[in-house]
């Protein structure tokens, strides 16, 4: 049984839930994967109408990831009217508009017992200043425990309702979140074993800051 | 289940022992309280197992607390292998990291490389000649055969079987790797699909040298099965061993021959229809106990079916180019938007979730892993059983840590 468009989902996650605020995030690949956002409020009510409507059943969440957008200045081309030299022209314009930087939290959502897929779902953060939160789906769908984990560990997203939300991978006392795109390493190129080009340059300005000291 | 909205995101002021207990009746995980050590005697004993313990397959540790024997907590700690992957191939191009996924799991390079070539390729819109679809689906089921292979060795080594198996099942996976060392180049680090095809095509007389292996193949898995499969103490050992319901499978994201072991009908090579897998009936062994016997079972049952494609497949290919001439390796842009690819790998679902901006590199790059989501359950497999079991039970799973840490 073919997948209905998610147009269509949308249509009715809204009529089942109601006040949700969805809309659908457009993908411009060729495979067209697009994604239903989610405000976070909502998110789980829409995410169990989603597992438990017998048109969809997506028993099986697959796959559960953080994505980091910084602050951008999106730019646009616009076409505007303009008087040049007394002749009303059409002109190009670069519009430019800035976009705050969020976290999302995604999900790949399948059928088990249907067997189609993936419906996409995704959570949206309002900011990137911490705390950011968004509604852990972890009492749905099981196999997203270790996964939010993960992303909490690598993107410092907090899970509401999250039964165990501790860092996975990288160790207890460790302070920050290393998958954001802002993330500064460590100055640590003494340890570095092979410096060369960049690295060389940083390990020897490492060095010399030691030897003095 | 209480949330803490304003808590801090240090993390430690979250419970370190909690439970979760998967209810039948009721579709949700609620907590669970656990009379721990009530109407006992004697004391709890909290033991470490790893993360160099021979049972753990690498560097991974689980938190056992015991009772006598029977195991009342486990918890599994991860990170000991960690390299932040991910991020590392956010750092490079799109093909940079195609060498770096044959790390993840170091068994089935090749299934790595044709996941995330999969994934690169609906994120760009590129197709893949005939011939490199067949040379595709042969490395891939020969390395479900090699993997299955060793985990059956391992599980008998950690069952207690020291050497004969495994040593039995090396001798054969070495065949498989010398095909795959001739095709290649390496034994286990192939680096060899490419966005659009393979790297390079297969040598002379390569052909005769795989139709040889698959032909003798049934014979090893004969004498294999012989000495394994009906055998008393194996059967005393892992039956009603480690049990996994197929509704706590599905909920839980189990994939590969351990959901199939529960029941469950899933195997991507025919929901996905991925590659040229429709051209060649095979059937999908399905268990119906969960447990650490039907798992076994079901993967020898898997090897007798990869052969039954690979043979047909052998005789089958056409010639022509192995790469589409179309697809670049310099300068590889993708249009920006994103993809999510994923095959059936000898472990479970492997998939590779990529976003791209425009840029050569990729902007987002995440590896969903089947080894570590098939650890999730692995405390509900565990517990009320004996230490030696969770042993043989963590052997069933099928786990390689540079997938569960990245």
């Amino acid at each position: 049984m073919p997948l209905e468009t998610l147009e269509q989902i949308l249509a009715r996650a809204g009529a089942a839930v109601p006040g949700a605020q969805l809309s659908v995030v457009k993908n411009d690949s060729p495979c067209a994967q697009h994604s239903l956002l989610v405000d976070v409020g909502h998110a789980y009510a829409v995410a169990q109408f989603l597992r438990d409507d017998p048109q969809l059943r997506l028993d099986y969440c697959s796959n559960v990831t953080g994505v980091d957008f910084l602050d951008a200045e999106l730019s646009e081309k616009v076409k505007v009217k303009k008087v040049v030299d007394g002749v009303e022209k059409e002109v190009e314009e670069v519009k430019k508009t800035k976009r705050a930087g969020y976290l999302e939290a995604v999900y790949h959502l399948y059928s088990m017992s249907l067997k189609h897929g993936p419906v996409i779902l995704r959570q949206r953060t309002p900011g990137r200043a911490d705390p950011v939160k968004v509604t852990s789906l972890t009492p749905l769908w099981r196999s997203c425990e270790f996964q939010e984990r993960e992303v909490f560990d690598l993107y410092g997203v907090l899970f509401d309702g999250h039964p165990d939300l501790r860092r996975i991978l990288m160790w207890d006392g460790f302070k920050d979140y290393p998958m954001r795109k802002d993330y500064v390493e460590p100055n640590d190129y003494e340890y570095e074993p092979t410096p060369h080009d960049e690295v060389l340059a940083k390990a020897k300005a490492h060095q010399a800051a030691e030897v003095k000291a | 289940m209480s949330t803490d909205t304003e808590a801090p995101v240090d993390g430690t002021q979250f419970m370190t022992f909690h439970d979760l207990a998967y209810d039948a009746g009721k579709t949700d995980f609620q907590r669970k309280a656990q009379p721990v050590g009530q109407g006992r005697e004697g004391e709890l004993l909290e033991v470490a197992m790893g993360p160099q313990h021979p049972s753990t397959h690498g560097v991974f540790r689980m938190d056992v607390v015991l009772d006598g024997e029977t195991v009342v907590k486990l918890k599994p700690v991860f990170g000991y292998l960690h390299r932040n992957h991910e991020k590392i191939a956010e750092n490079t191009s799109y093909l940079g990291s195609m060498p770096y996924t044959d790390r993840l799991d170091y068994f089935c390079s090749l299934t790595n490389n044709w996941a995330y070539a999969l994934s690169v390729e609906k994120l760009a819109g590129l197709q893949v000649p005939e011939r490199a679809e067949y040379i595709r689906l042969i490395t891939a089921e020969l390395t479900r055969v090699l993997n299955h292979t060793c985990l059956a060795g391992f599980l008998l080594q950690d069952m207690g079987a020291l050497g004969t198996p495994l040593m039995y099942a090396f001798r054969e996976r070495e065949k498989i790797l010398d095909l795959i060392e001739s095709l290649t180049g390496a034994r286990m680090m192939c680096n060899y699909m490419r966005f659009g095809g393979c790297r390079c095509d297969l040598p002379a007389g390569w052909l005769d040298a795989a139709k040889k292996v698959v032909a003798e193949y049934p014979k090893f898995l004969d004498e294999f099965e012989t000495l394994l499969s009906g055998n008393e103490i194996l059967m005393a050992r892992t039956q009603g061993v480690g049990k996994l319901s197929a509704e706590l499978a599905v909920n839980a994201g189990i994939t590969g021959p351990m959901l199939r072991a529960s029941g469950v009908d899933y195997d991507l090579r025919k929901v996905d229809n991925y590659g040229i897998y429709s051209r060649y009936p095979f059937r999908v062994p399905l268990g119906d106990h969960g447990d650490v016997y039907d798992r076994y079972m079901i993967r020898m049952l898997e090897m007798r079916e990869s052969l039954k494609i690979l043979e047909p497949a052998l005789k089958d290919i056409p010639e022509g180019p192995v790469v589409d001439p179309k697809a670049k390796l310099r300068g590889f842009r993708p249009k920006p938007g994103e993809a999510y690819g994923r095959i059936e790998t000898p472990k479970g679902e492997l998939g590779f979730y990529l976003i791209s901006d425009g840029s050569p590199n990729p902007y987002r790059y995440r590896v969903r892993p089947p080894s570590l989501i098939n650890l999730t359950i692995l405390e509900d497999m565990c517990l009320g059983q004996t230490i030696a079991d969770a042993v043989i039970t963590l052997g069933s799973v099928d786990i390689v840590l540079g997938e569960v840490d990245r």
